[in-house]
């Protein structure tokens, strides 16, 4: 499950010949470990106007309570950890020159594992067609700097929803996403434009807040035995949330070994199964006294091109990555199962999104989850909670292992960052939009991808 | 000081009382699927899968990093090096290391007395929790050396020169080279168990149909069992074996007739010139006795206020327990026959009929064990005399006796059989009385080498506070 091709260009005799050579060099990703510093570097705030108290300076303000090197002003030397680039304020295509002319100066001078984060407002119905053009104009250009960016260094937007209330720059989940893009939390989220809304409940964000997000927070994980769903297991355990670890019961080996790892308890449950809300919420309660999080990985692939397919193919990839989500979903929001600000986090996929071929059951799934993630986020911010879906791209797992070698290299290869993303970098996807924090991000769709070019 | 529940009148039986200063509860339990000999774990050692089965519950019930009271089972074939087989399990575990352990043995019935163990110290307050089980395994099991060379091994190794060392060898005889494999057969009388029981059946003449119908039902029960989904809270994989590996769910009377029978082949002495013996027909097969199998099996008990902290349900009160041994050598009981004597007394003493249990779960070393033990409970004179009654102890209904199955089905690795049958009646008499509202029983009866049986009732938790 390594890549050996990211080793190979990156360490001794192959790294010289793969320069010579003009190969590609996919960088390795800086991934969160405790103790490390937020940003590689110093982070340069740009956007705004000198002396006059704007959102680029409660950025900055923001960003300076996180015991960051902030500047305001670029020099010649500095190697940026990240460059933050505010354009909430822009009324007119025109107004973006300025900021986006400073990012070029300073691009170059991005560190290696640096990051270039926009914060811009989304367009709303009844926006002045100017206005409208320069904030959809920043989602077009946040994404071609993302696939300028190199050695590890990724490009992601923050965009401040303005249709209800204007949410503000330094909102609690607007400062959320932006740590989170900052982060080495985000290595593999890269080209992505995440919208931020309202916060849905009232959330105190302080002090040790940041390392221990989940503390106190049940949450269950399905389909958690091995691969992507073991990672969020640990993920959401390291973030302080007491797991459930669910899978099917022939997988109990690997589920009991992630449940003891972590601390967590192990329930063996087909989610395709009537009765498997009823269950997990009577577990969840009866043993940890309560459910927060709901995370719906369990899925499977049957692949087979259309004109193959079996009604056991399609039947088994729909009942369980699909069907069973919402029947689950269902039966928490009808039995008010959960507790206070409850959040679901659900599995789609950028085959979803873009379509694979040989994999219409999977896509039609996966879409679907992107589907039922924006019916119940509506029914969820009632609660004051959330709904939202993970779109991993290609990830090195023992599911991805088993593709024909020429077709992996490929997949892995068509991505901004030129690599396949690991599971804890889905993981981390997750517990962010499973944080409380995160309340304002309802309804979207996160794709954890390293900017794969399939969809948008 | 824990409150017991409060004893719930039953029609015809009074509520079983007990002096005990608290009570005992089963809370759950963790097998791994039990694998034929020479199956899927024929590479695992009794360490591997007892730890296995610890884990799994370990993961089940949160317990990663506690110190329990103690863990205590054993195993039947075991290793000289294993002497500390279950200590040396939980140091491999995800329990804390400062929990104690001991081993011990007692035959087929190591895992239930194991549990009466555990059961004991919670009642008297010594621990406030604990693992009861047992681990088995066919495949691994030790294999010794003569008697012969063993002497001369061990005379040598006390031997001062060299030439008292090679002296010590020169007693050694060709045949005392070859090793010994394990027997389970009956060191004062030679035979076999199969041999023994067959003696039984015999006497109290148990047909062929009825054994094999009752080993049917033991197929069928826990075939229905795993596909309702029964054991996903009491069984995890281990090896990739993910159901018990005897289990052939499509088991017939035809094809189970079709088997030549193993055991008792020489009570009916030599046939005749025209075939015909003078003695009983031989009716114990492969198919109604239970096969050599590999596995291991724990049970996890506590006092209310241990479970209660942690959030941990209470599956059944353990009510009591008993046993007894029969005089098989001298005597003339059968082997397998203490469960018959066990019961009575077990139910006398808490005041209890036959009739009043809602589960039995009677072990199946053979299926003509069962039968044997069912038709003395209803044979007059046999009570009277054997077991000291007034009279027949009574029928029960055949249709509360094993009901998700048992061992002729699952397998039998020794030890772990207690520990399956504790956690599976535990389970049975929650759900039943969830059900319903009554107060539910079950009893366990596992017969043992050496002319041993135990037996034990549980008993359901009062619905209001069944999660404690």
């Amino acid at each position: 499950m390594t890549d050996s091709y990211v080793k190979a260009v990156n360490s001794g005799f192959t790294k010289t010949l793969a320069k010579k050579l003009g190969l590609p060099r996919p960088a390795v990703l800086r991934r969160f470990r405790a103790g490390d510093p937020l940003t590689v570097g110093p982070v340069l705030v740009l956007g705004g106007t000198p002396g006059v108290a704007d959102d680029a300076d409660r950025v900055a303000d923001a960003l300076l309570g996180w015991d960051l090197d902030v500047r305001q002003n670029a020099d010649d030397s500095t190697r940026w950890g990240a460059i933050v680039v505010v354009l909430t304020e822009i009324a007119r295509p025109e107004d973006a020159s300025p900021t986006v002319l400073a990012l070029a100066a300073n691009l170059r001078r991005l560190a290696p594992n640096g990051r270039v984060v926009t914060i811009s407002r989304a367009p709303a119905d009844g926006d002045d067609p100017a206005l409208a053009a320069a904030r959809e104009g920043v989602d077009g250009f946040l994404r071609s700097v993302a696939k300028e960016l190199r050695y590890g260094a990724t490009g992601n937007g923050v965009q401040l929803v303005t249709s209800r209330d204007e949410v503000p720059v330094d909102a609690v989940s607007s400062l959320a996403a932006l740590r989170f893009f900052l982060s080495a939390r985000s290595a593999f989220v890269d080209g992505q434009v995440l919208r931020v809304g309202s916060p849905v409940a009232d959330v105190g964000v302080a002090g040790a807040y940041w390392d221990r997000p989940l503390e106190g927070k049940v949450a269950v994980v399905t389909g958690a035995a091995r691969g992507i769903g073991a990672q969020v297991a640990r993920t959401l355990a390291r973030d302080g949330a007491r797991v459930v670890v669910v899978d099917v019961p022939a997988a109990g080996e690997q589920l009991t070994t992630v449940a003891n790892e972590i601390g967590g308890t192990a329930l063996q449950l087909d989610v395709t199964a009537d009765d498997a809300g009823a269950r997990i919420l009577e577990h969840a309660r009866a043993r940890h006294g309560g459910l927060d999080v709901l995370i719906h990985n369990a899925g499977i692939l049957r692949d087979k091109l259309l004109a193959n397919m079996t009604a056991d193919r399609w039947d088994a990839v729909i009942a369980v990555n699909l069907a069973a989500q919402v029947r689950i979903s269902e039966h928490l929001l009808g039995a008010s199962g959960f507790s206070a600000e409850p959040r679901i986090v659900s599995l789609a996929s950028t085959s979803g999104i873009a379509g694979n071929r040989g994999q219409s059951n999977y896509a039609f799934s996966k879409a679907g989850v992107i589907g039922h993630t924006r019916a119940f986020a509506a029914r969820l911010a009632d609660l004051g909670g959330t709904a939202n879906a993970v779109a991993p791209g290609f990830i090195e797992t023992e599911m991805t292992a088993s593709i024909p070698f020429v077709t992996r290299e490929v997949a892995r290869r068509v991505a901004s960052l030129q690599q396949g993303g690991r599971p804890v970098d889905v993981a981390e996807a997750i517990a962010f939009l499973a944080s409380p924090a995160a309340t304002g991000v309802n309804g979207q769709v996160l794709r954890v991808c390293g900017q794969n070019l399939v969809g948008r | 000081m824990a409150t017991r529940n409060p004893p719930v009148p039953t029609a015809g039986a009074p509520a079983p009382t007990s002096g005990a200063p608290r009570d005992a509860y089963v809370i759950g339990g963790n097998r791994i699927p039990f694998a034929r000999a020479g199956g899927k774990y024929s590479r695992a050692s009794n360490q591997e899968m007892f730890t296995a089965a610890l884990e799994g519950l370990v993961a089940r019930y949160g317990l990663q990093g506690e110190r329990l009271g103690e863990v205590v089972g054993g195993a039947v074939l075991k290793h000289a090096r294993d002497f500390n087989l279950v200590r040396e399990s939980v140091l491999g575990s995800s329990l804390s290391a400062q929990t104690p352990a001991y081993d011990l043995q007692q035959a087929c019935a190591t895992g239930l007395e194991a549990a009466i163990a555990v059961s004991n110290k919670i009642r008297l307050g010594q621990v406030e929790s604990g693992v009861a089980g047992g681990s088995d395994t066919v495949s691994d099991a030790p294999i010794a050396v003569s008697e012969g060379l063993r002497r001369a091994l061990l005379e040598a190794s006390h031997a001062k020169t060299f030439g008292a060392r090679v002296k010590a060898f020169g007693s050694v005889r060709p045949s005392d080279l070859a090793p010994l494999t394990p027997s389970t057969d009956e060191p004062r009388t030679g035979l076999s168990m199969g041999e023994h029981q067959a003696i039984t059946t015999a006497r109290w003449g148990i047909t062929r149909e009825a054994q094999d119908a009752l080993a049917l039902a033991s197929h069928e029960h826990l075939a229905a069992a795993w596909d309702a989904g029964f054991f996903d809270d009491l069984v995890t994989p281990h090896r990739g074996l993910v159901r018990d590996q005897n289990l052939r769910a499509d088991s017939s009377l035809e094809k189970l007739a079709r088997l030549k029978p193993v055991y008792g082949k020489r009570l009916g002495g030599s046939p005749d010139d025209s075939g015909h013996r003078d003695g009983p027909e031989p009716t114990m097969t492969a198919g109604n006795s239970t096969p050599l199998t590999d596995g291991a099996s724990t049970v996890l008990l506590g006092s209310r206020e241990w479970a209660s902290e942690r959030n941990l349900p209470l599956l059944a009160r353990v009510v009591d327990a008993e046993t007894a041994a029969v005089d098989y050598v001298h005597g003339h009981e059968g082997l397998l026959m203490a469960p018959a004597h066990a019961v009575p007394r077990l139910l006398a003493r808490n005041g209890l009929m036959l009739g009043d249990l809602d589960f039995y779960e009677i072990h199946e070393a053979f299926a003509s064990t069962v039968l044997t033990t069912l038709a003395a409970w209803e044979d007059d004179e046999y009570c009277r005399t054997e077991l000291g009654l007034d009279g027949r102890l009574g029928s029960i209904d055949r249709g509360r006796l094993n009901v998700t199955g048992s061992s002729l089905a699952a397998g039998h690795p020794f030890a772990a059989t207690g520990g399956r049958i504790v956690a599976t009646a535990a389970k049975l008499v929650a759900r039943k009385a969830a059900e319903t509202g009554g107060t539910t029983r079950a009893l366990i009866s596992v017969c043992a080498a050496g002319g041993l049986g135990v037996a034990m009732i549980l008993e359901s938790v009062h619905s209001t506070d069944a999660t404690a």
